[in-house]
C-alpha cells in the first residue's frame, strides 16, 4: 500500500494509470457490445455523434464506439503476445549471454546487435507478404515479438554481468547452489524491474508497429485493431469529407495509450531503481 | 598500428558480418515459408488484376525462378543469390514490368537521402546542443518545460506522430497550411531554379519537421541525462571551484564527454531512424524509397521490396560504419590505445 501511495506522488503515474484504466474498461465493454464486429451495415452510415451513437457511425455502417472497444481489445491482445514472447526470447538471451560468456556471448551478442541495424520493418513487410493470407492476431504478435527483443537482450546480459561479479555468486557457487538455481531464484528478482519496464514499452511498440502495418494493409483488415480502424477512416477518405469523430478515435486513443504506458514504465522504473532510468535510455 | 588492430578491424569484420546475416535472411524467408513463393507472388498479381500479355508472364516466372534460385541445391542456390546482389542485379519491378529494380531505387534514392541527411543532422546538432544545457541547466524552468515536452513526444510512433501533424496542418479538419501529398507540385519540372527549389522545401517541410521532432526528442531525453550524470562527477565540481567559466565548461569538458555515448547510441539507431523515414514517406506520399515501398507492397512487388530492402541493409550498415569511424574524432583515447 506504501508502494501505491508513493507512486501516486508522481503525476505521470497518476495520468497513466487513469487512462490506462479507462482503456482496460473499454477493452472489457467489448463483451456487452450489441453489434457483432464482423458485420457490416448494422447501423446507418455516416451518423455523426449522437446519444444513440456515442461517437458516430462509418462509412461501413458500423457503430464507431463499439468498434473502438474491440479494437483496443484486440490490440491489447497482439501486443501482449508480442511483449511477453518478447520477453521470454529477451531473458533467455540476455542471461545465457550474460553468465556463459566467451564465444557464446559473443555469437548471442553479434545477432542482437545486427538485428538492432538491420532495417527489421523492411523483413517484417517481406515477411507478412508471405504470410498474409495466415495472418491473425497470435501469428501477428507472434512476428512481433521477434522485432524487439534485441535491446533489451543486451540491457539484461549487462545486468547479469555486473550481478556475476558480485559476492553472493560465488557465496552460491561454493554452496552448491546449482546455474539454472543461482539465475532463476537470485538473479531474477534483480531483473524484474527492468523487464517489467521494457515489457511496458515493448507492448506499446508492438502497437505503433501494428498500426503502420494495418496501414500498408499487411494485417487482416476485417479485425478491427487501432491500426485496421484508421485503416478503413483513411480508405473511405474520411478526412477529406470531414468525418473527423471517425478518423479522430483511433488516433486519439493511440496518442493516449502511447503516452499512458511510456509514462507508466518511467515512473514505475524511476521508483524502483533511479539508476534503470539512465540504463534504459542505453547511457 | 594498434589503433588499427584494436579499433578499425574489429569494425570492418563486424560491418561484413552484419551485411552477410542480413542478406542471409532475406535469402532465408522466402524458402522458409511452405509455399511456393513463385506461384504465390503471380497469384497476387493475378488477385490484383495485373494484365500481362503470355510473354510476359513466362518471363516474370523465369526471372522469379532464377532470383529466388529454386534450382539446384540451398548452398547452389545461396552461391547465385550473392551472385546477383555482386552485380547489383535486382532483377525486374513486376509492377513497373519493364523497368530494373535498381532504376526505381536509383530514382527515389535522392528524395530519402536528402530528407534523411537533412533531418538526422539538424537532430542530432540541435538535439545534442540544447540537451546538453537543459542537462547542465537542470533546475531552470526552461529546461523543466522542454522535458515535460520530450515526455510527450517521445513514446509516439513514427507514424502517430507524421499523421497527426497531417492532420493538424495539412488536412481541412484544421489548418491547411502545407501540402497534404508528394515531393513537388504536379507537373513541376524538376530543375535547379528557386520556385522548384521552393517548391520541393514547401512540400517537405512536414516529413521533415516529424522525423526532426521525434529524433529531437529521442536525442534530448538521452543527451540530458548522460549530462546531469557527467555534472555529478568530481572533475565538473573541481573546475567549478577552481573558477574555470561556466561557457567552458559546458562547451569544453560535460558537453565533449557526453557526446562519446551519444554517437554510439547515434550509430545503433539508424536502422530505427531509416524506418522512420520510411514510415512518414509513406504518411506524406513523399516520392523517395519509402513512397516506393508503399507502392510495392500495394501492388504485391515482392522483387521491388527485396531490392529495397538488401539495398537498404548496406546504405544503413555502411551510414554506421561511418559514424562508428568518426568516433577517434570525438574520444582521443581512442587513438592512443
Amino acid at each position: 500500500m506504501k508502494i501505491l501511495g508513493d507512486l501516486f506522488r508522481d503525476y505521470r503515474f497518476i495520468f497513466s494509470f487513469i487512462v490506462l484504466l479507462v482503456i482496460l474498461i473499454l477493452a472489457i465493454l467489448s463483451i456487452f457490445s450489441p453489434y457483432d464486429p464482423t458485420l457490416w451495415n448494422v447501423v446507418p452510415r455516416d451518423m455523426r455523434p449522437s446519444a444513440e451513437y456515442w461517437l458516430g457511425t462509418d462509412s461501413n455502417g458500423q457503430d464507431i464506439f463499439w468498434q473502438a472497444t474491440f479494437a483496443i481489445r484486440n490490440s491489447l491482445i497482439i501486443s501482449l503476445i508480442a511483449g511477453l514472447v518478447s520477453r521470454v526470447i529477451a531473458i533467455l538471451v540476455g542471461m545465457v549471454a550474460g553468465y556463459v560468456g566467451g564465444a557464446t556471448d559473443r555469437i548471442l551478442m553479434f545477432i542482437s546487435d545486427s538485428l538492432l541495424v538491420i532495417p527489421l520493418f523492411l523483413v517484417f513487410v517481406m515477411l507478412a507478404m508471405l504470410v498474409r493470407e495466415h495472418m491473425n492476431l497470435v501469428v501477428l504478435g507472434l512476428m512481433l515479438s521477434l522485432l524487439t527483443w534485441p535491446w533489451d537482450a543486451r540491457l539484461i546480459r549487462s545486468m547479469i554481468l555486473s550481478l556475476r561479479e558480485r559476492e553472493f555468486t560465488k557465496t552460491a557457487i561454493l554452496s552448491g547452489t546449482g546455474t539454472v538455481r543461482l539465475v532463476l531464484n537470485e538473479y531474477m528478482p534483480f531483473t524484474m524491474p527492468l523487464i517489467f519496464s521494457t515489457l511496458i514499452n515493448n507492448i506499446g511498440f508492438a502497437i505503433g508497429l501494428e498500426i503502420t502495418l494495418a496501414i500498408i494493409g499487411l494485417v487482416d483488415l476485417m479485425t478491427p485493431t487501432l491500426g485496421t480502424m484508421l485503416n478503413w477512416a483513411l480508405f473511405y477518405q474520411s478526412t477529406f469529407l470531414g468525418r473527423w469523430w471517425w478518423v479522430l478515435t483511433p488516433v486519439v486513443l493511440s496518442l493516449f495509450l502511447f503516452i499512458a504506458l511510456y509514462w507508466q514504465s518511467v515512473s514505475i522504473s524511476e521508483y524502483l531503481d533511479p539508476r534503470t532510468r539512465i540504463q534504459r535510455v542505453g547511457a | 598500428m594498434i589503433f588499427l588492430k584494436r579499433y578499425l578491424i574489429p569494425r570492418l569484420i563486424q560491418y561484413i558480418l552484419v551485411i552477410w546475416l542480413g542478406i542471409t535472411i532475406v535469402f532465408l524467408i522466402p524458402r522458409l515459408i511452405p509455399n511456393d513463393p513463385v506461384m504465390r507472388m503471380i497469384s497476387e498479381m493475378r488477385a490484383r488484376g495485373s494484365t500481362l500479355e503470355p510473354g510476359a508472364m513466362d518471363g516474370i516466372i523465369r526471372d522469379l525462378t532464377e532470383m529466388y534460385g529454386l534450382e539446384g541445391s540451398w548452398l547452389d542456390q545461396y552461391w547465385a543469390f550473392w551472385g546477383r546482389l555482386f552485380r547489383g542485379d535486382f532483377g525486374v519491378s513486376f509492377f513497373n514490368f519493364p523497368t530494373r529494380v535498381n532504376q526505381l531505387i536509383a530514382t527515389a534514392m535522392p528524395w530519402t537521402l536528402g530528407l534523411l541527411l537533412t533531418t538526422t543532422a539538424i537532430t542530432t546538432i540541435v538535439g545534442n546542443i540544447v540537451g546538453g544545457l537543459a542537462g547542465y541547466y537542470s533546475r531552470k524552468t526552461w529546461s523543466r518545460v522542454l522535458d515535460a515536452i520530450a515526455m510527450v513526444i517521445r513514446p509516439l510512433p513514427y507514424y502517430i506522430f507524421a499523421f497527426s501533424l497531417l492532420l493538424l496542418f495539412a488536412s481541412t479538419l484544421v489548418f491547411r497550411w502545407f501540402p497534404l501529398t508528394g515531393g513537388a507540385s504536379l507537373g513541376a519540372l524538376p530543375s535547379f531554379t528557386w520556385p522548384y527549389i521552393k517548391n520541393v522545401l514547401w512540400h517537405s517541410f512536414l516529413p521533415a519537421l516529424s522525423l526532426t521532432v521525434l529524433g529531437g526528442a529521442v536525442t534530448f531525453q538521452t543527451m540530458k541525462l548522460i549530462v546531469q550524470n557527467v555534472n555529478a562527477e568530481s572533475y565538473v565540481q573541481y573546475a567549478k571551484l577552481g573558477g574555470v567559466t561556466e561557457g567552458r565548461i559546458v562547451g569544453k569538458y560535460v558537453i565533449r564527454n557526453a557526446l562519446l555515448p551519444q554517437i554510439t547510441g547515434l550509430a545503433l539507431s539508424l536502422g530505427q531512424i531509416f524506418s522512420g523515414a520510411l514510415i512518414t514517406e509513406i504518411v506524406f506520399g513523399y516520392p523517395g524509397l519509402g513512397g516506393l515501398l508503399y507502392r510495392a507492397i500495394v501492388n504485391g512487388d515482392y522483387n521491388l521490396i527485396m531490392g529495397i530492402t538488401v539495398f537498404a541493409i548496406v546504405g544503413i550498415s555502411t551510414a554506421m560504419l561511418i559514424v562508428d569511424l568518426t568516433y577517434p574524432l570525438f574520444d582521443p583515447r581512442v587513438r592512443y590505445y
